[in-house]
């Protein structure tokens, strides 16, 4: 791997105490953000880069804790000195946004209307609404315009979000994995998710905390379906095959193939750590996510919202299907059609939806040479 | 004479576009024309390549890219979206030859094509000295060719008249990148390795 860690890193937490209106018409009093920071903001302010998280990120982007050595940051690999996001020469912003649950405001948080945890109460936050949080954090740096702003994923939907609602603050956006809006089969998968947790009996309409239980079971099977969504068929052929554990058939509903090994173990994981309600959530905004709606569904027209100097790296990946290129090259046509500065990439990565967390020489090669173009 | 970066049709090109101009490179390798058009042109200019190590090299150039295959046609470019649209050297790779002359002036007022011709006098005689040629213009041996087409000066022409294309100059090449003239087309297609079009189509 080229380049270096950060190394050992801090989380900070940032009060921000003036109301942020929601997209649902909701207000959220006062909020914390749960924020990290890699290399040094300069004099002008003019190198930060902002990294928005998927589903299930954080602010931990980089690095690791003193603490905690094996806690790395979860796209570590492309931050770091000599690394595409070059810490020696940007300065790198990680956060968690509003509804997260890993520090930030969220659902698990105390609700100062009623002293106990929000659970279900805690309104529901739009991609826009995360955007407008990260804009009042880039005052809080006293960043003006970031030097790009970029995310995969659902986080890629909050770099192109900012092309639209503040374009003048963005000089670079990087839109990898992503997609204008999600398809039905998209928000039928969500819609799985969320069933598995609505419907499991520990989730008690998402006050669980109050009863001292968690819907472990919802999680994981959400997550489980989840993960199949994000890896490729080629991939999970490779990797596991029809594989078992032991070398016959036990002719019982044990785990038997290494896939379902590997699923459980992951939705196990993920269900020991992650909140349900912020799953929720985050499926949520996912699902509401179309920023052309306003426009009347004409994603042109929205994106002539952005800013004609703003340069845009949009990327995908062969084998996502969840979120596939012709949904990424949807956007670039719409910022073709209005004669905006953007390029396209198309990478030849087996991981599925994954591989924007994977190191490639293409893919990191080409976030390295358009963050190279950024003029001091 | 020296041409530009080696590529006399550079040259050729960057006089037929005008500062301020949209041009969309097609097949626009590391970026070079583009980048040529711009320093010198002012132009606005966006690329297409199909080769990852033509995109990453065209990105670090600080050049737009989309990396797309032009045997899809230009399906994610509006009508009229450019001032030209350049062909360089790439038409005699592309197998739907009509179907991207077509989209060129679908998304662009005015296409620019070069292409090396066939019918040049050397390539004629290797192929009568038995030898598929092999030359400045033509640089492969016929087993690791990109090239599927194969055509001359005339035979474009012919191409052009059929589709109802207008040929709105004509520039051809010798060897060395120098202008060839003569009376006759029969002699051009004779003498030029290398031809450039700038084409319309009736609106």
């Amino acid at each position: 791997m080229p380049g270096q860690s950060v190394g050992a890193v801090e989380a900070q937490r940032i009060h921000f105490s003036e109301p942020l209106p929601l997209r649902s018409g909701s207000i959220l009093p006062a909020y914390d953000l749960a924020v990290e920071t890699y290399g040094t903001l300069n004099a002008a302010k003019s190198n930060a880069i902002l990294v928005c998280h998927a589903l299930s990120g954080h602010h931990h982007v980089a690095g690791y804790y003193a603490d905690q050595p094996d806690n790395i940051g979860w796209w570590d690999n492309i931050i770091g000195p000599g690394r595409p996001l070059d810490t020696d020469r940007f300065f790198i912003v990680g956060l968690n946004n509003p509804g997260g649950c890993h520090g930030s405001t969220g659902p698990s948080s105390i609700n100062p209307a009623t002293g106990k945890p929000w659970g279900a109460d805690f309104p529901i936050v739009a991609v826009s609404d995360w955007v407008n949080a990260q804009a009042r954090l880039a005052d809080h740096f006293g960043i003006d315009r970031w030097a790009a702003v970029m995310g995969g994923s659902l986080g890629g939907m909050q770099a192109l979000r900012w092309t639209i609602s503040h374009p003048e603050r963005v000089r670079n956006a990087l839109i990898i994995a992503s997609a204008p809006k999600l398809t039905a089969q998209n928000i039928a998968f969500n819609d799985v998710a969320r069933q598995a947790i609505l419907t499991d009996p520990d989730f008690h309409g998402g006050h669980y905390y109050e009863h001292g239980t968690r819907p472990m079971r919802g999680l994981r099977l959400a997550r489980m379906l989840g993960h199949i969504t994000y890896l490729s068929d080629d991939q999970m052929g490779e990797k596991f095959g029809r594989e078992l554990r032991n070398a016959a058939f036990s002719f019982d509903y044990d785990v038997e193939f290494e896939v379902e090994s590997y699923l459980r173990y992951q939705g196990d994981k993920f269900a020991g750590y992650f909140d349900a309600n912020t799953y929720l959530l985050m499926t949520k905004a996912l699902d509401y996510f179309d920023p052309a709606r306003l426009d009347g569904g004409d994603l042109v027209r929205t994106m002539a919202r952005t800013h004609r100097d703003t340069n845009f790296f949009v990327a995908s990946f062969t084998t996502d299907w969840r979120f596939s290129p012709a949904r990424s090259r949807e956007i670039v046509a719409a910022l073709l059609a209005n004669g905006r500065k953007v390029s396209y990439a198309e990478i030849d990565l087996n991981f599925g939806h994954d591989s924007f967390l994977m190191e490639d020489p293409q893919y990191h090669g080409l976030v390295a040479a358009f963050l190279g173009n950024i003029k001091s | 004479m020296t041409h530009t970066l080696g590529r006399p049709d550079f040259d050729v090109i960057a006089a037929w576009v005008e500062p301020g101009h949209r041009v969309l490179d097609l097949g626009c390798g590391d970026g070079a024309l583009l980048k040529h058009l711009i320093d010198t042109r002012n132009v606005h200019g966006w690329g297409v390549d199909i080769e990852d190590a033509n995109v990453l090299a065209a990105m670090r150039n600080g050049i737009n890219v989309i990396q797309s295959n032009l045997e899809n046609g230009l399906k994610d470019f509006a009508d009229d979206a450019f001032d030209h649209v350049v062909l360089s050297r790439t038409l005699q790779t592309v197998r739907h030859t009509e179907g991207i002359l077509r989209e060129m002036l679908r998304v662009g007022r005015e296409a620019v094509v070069s292409f090396p011709n066939f019918a040049y006098w050397k390539n004629l005689r290797s192929v009568l000295d038995g030898r598929m040629p092999v030359s400045e213009d033509l640089p492969y041996q016929w087993y690791d060719s990109p090239n599927v087409r194969f055509f001359t000066l005339l035979d474009f022409e012919a191409l052009c008249g059929q589709m109802g294309l207008t040929i709105v100059e004509r520039r051809v090449l010798d060897e060395s990148g120098d202008p060839v003239s003569a009376d006759a087309d029969r002699d051009l297609n004779f003498l030029g390795s290398l031809a450039v079009y700038r084409l319309t189509r009736p609106r």
